[in-house]
């Protein structure tokens, strides 16, 4: 083992050892229940001026939960390759990326407190200066030739993920002149039914651009603004390496079926 | 005093930005970085079915289409079976069909494109038949929670007037907003479609 592969090795397990405790209710399999949108930010939000032509304005017709949202797609150990959870490794050229070395990690649970096994979740990330490897990113902040800025996880058997990552920068954007975003991580996540998938952005305790992020108060629950917001995990912390953060993600819990009512002939 | 609930709150939706193709599809944000990658073509040589490409465009309230959007697509197989085990009805699984892909719109044209196959009806709880679909979430930049909506099928007249949420939609005239349109070309099986985000043809969206 090389040195940089016995120092990753120790930080996953000094995540892993610093890892929440499951909780345990039995699992449901039916519909989900029904979101709350009053913690969500609007589809019609006009301080984030794309939201203006882009949302909506009739009502969302209201579905009971079918086998269409009840279900989902489901991803294995082998949709991922070896590094794929590892962004300070996973595009390294000549060496380490430039920035705060990192690891975030967290639980993806539902609302009834339960872990969601074998869930992939994907983030991506500008780099330490708050560029991003995308053709239509301009920002005059250069690209890191070793940082790609992206990586994917399956959660374990009790919901938990983690990653390493370098600390990403803010970076300035066109909405008000002077709009700067928080420094975030994007996490796609998905859960066992198509209903429950979610986009969101993790931000870092602390920052000081998070109350005057024209995106982040779109959120009109101050509750649900600060849950988006990653506390300093000191004791998950690598010595001599890297910081942790901790983020839970949280979808919609599913009710049980406690009855089942066949049709005649089923 | 009451006993405490202790559930828990959903975590709060953020829009996807303007690079959701680094963390979803990195090839489109122009770099190679995962051994294997997700993609639009939902079908392999053995997959059992009707191929069918799907073709459309999302257009924002003036009309013009979405270049930085992405959508994700979820649907049963050719024999109206979802492949998740929450799916519990007698149409055959097919190993070589997971049923869900993902694909950004072209960052010129705003095209948006999928090879599938036609799904079966699938069966609801209580047992009744419902018209072929595809159910459909869409994220962009300026979308603050992804937008669920569904496909149908236009040769599927008789089906999807039986459809039990195409029938939950007030108005006939907006259910057409949620029907593919099928044509023939050069042998292949194309259905098109557009999304409107906004106006007098707005889409119908679900709270599901
Ligand atoms: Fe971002």
């Amino acid at each position: 083992m090389t040195a940089q592969a016995a120092r990753i090795a120790a930080a996953q397990d000094a995540a892993r050892l610093n890892r929440p405790e499951p909780f345990t209710s039995p699992l449901g399999d039916g519909g989900f229940f029904q979101r709350d949108r009053s913690i969500h930010p609007p589809a019609y939000a006009p301080g984030y001026k794309s939201s203006v032509l882009r949302s909506p304005r009739q009502s969302l017709l209201s579905l009971e939960n079918s086998v269409s949202e009840i279900t989902g797609p489901v991803f294995g150990h082998n949709d991922l390759g070896s590094l794929d959870n590892d962004l300070i490794r996973n595009y390294a050229k000549d060496g380490d990326p430039v920035g705060e070395r990192i690891i975030v990690h967290g639980r993806v649970m539902d609302e009834t407190g339960r872990g969601v096994p074998n869930t992939l979740v994907e983030v991506w990330q500008a780099n330490a200066g708050g560029r991003y490897r995308h053709r239509k990113d301009t920002y005059l902040a250069p690209i890191d030739p070793n940082f790609g800025g992206c990586g994917r996880a399956l959660t374990d058997d009790t919901g938990y993920y983690y990653f390493r990552t370098i600390k990403p920068g803010p970076y300035p954007w066109r909405n008000f002149v002077n709009s700067w975003r928080p420094a975030h991580i994007h996490f796609s996540v998905f859960g066992s039914g198509f209903a429950q998938r979610l986009i969101t952005q993790m931000y870092f305790e602390g920052d000081p651009l998070i109350p005057v992020c024209p995106i982040l108060t779109t959120i009109p629950d101050k509750d649900a603004l600060d849950r988006l917001v990653a506390a300093l995990d000191l004791n998950a912390s690598v010595p001599l390496d890297s910081l942790t953060y901790r983020f839970d993600v949280v979808l919609r819990g599913q009710r049980s079926t406690y009855f089942e009512n066949r049709p005649e002939g089923n | 005093m009451v006993q405490k609930l202790d559930y828990l709150k959903e975590t709060a939706s953020q829009t996807a930005g303007p690079y959701v193709h680094i963390g979803l599809i990195p090839g489109m944000a122009g770099f190679d970085i995962f051994e294997k990658n997700f993609s639009n073509v939902l079908v392999t040589p053995n997959t059992k079915g009707e191929r069918i490409t799907l073709e459309g465009r999302v257009l924002d309230g003036s009309g013009t289409p979405l270049r930085d959007v992405l959508l994700e697509i979820w649907q049963a197989n050719a024999a109206g079976r979802y492949n998740h085990p929450a799916d519990r009805s007698a149409g055959a699984l097919d190993e070589d069909f997971r049923g869900w892909g993902r694909a950004g719109s072209d960052f010129d044209s705003g095209l948006i494109t999928f090879e599938t196959i036609k799904p079966g009806a699938v069966t609801d709880k209580a047992g009744r038949k419902c018209a072929p679909h595809i159910n459909v979430w869409i994220v962009a930049r300026g979308i603050n929670i992804g937008l669920n909506t569904r496909l149908y099928f236009s040769d599927e007249e008789a089906a999807n007037a039986a459809d039990p949420v195409l029938n939950l939609i007030e108005q006939p005239v907006r259910r057409s907003t949620l029907i593919a349109k099928r044509s023939e070309r050069a042998g292949k099986v194309v259905y098109a479609f557009t999304i409107n985000l906004q106006g007098p043809e707005e889409t119908v969206f679900f709270d599901v």
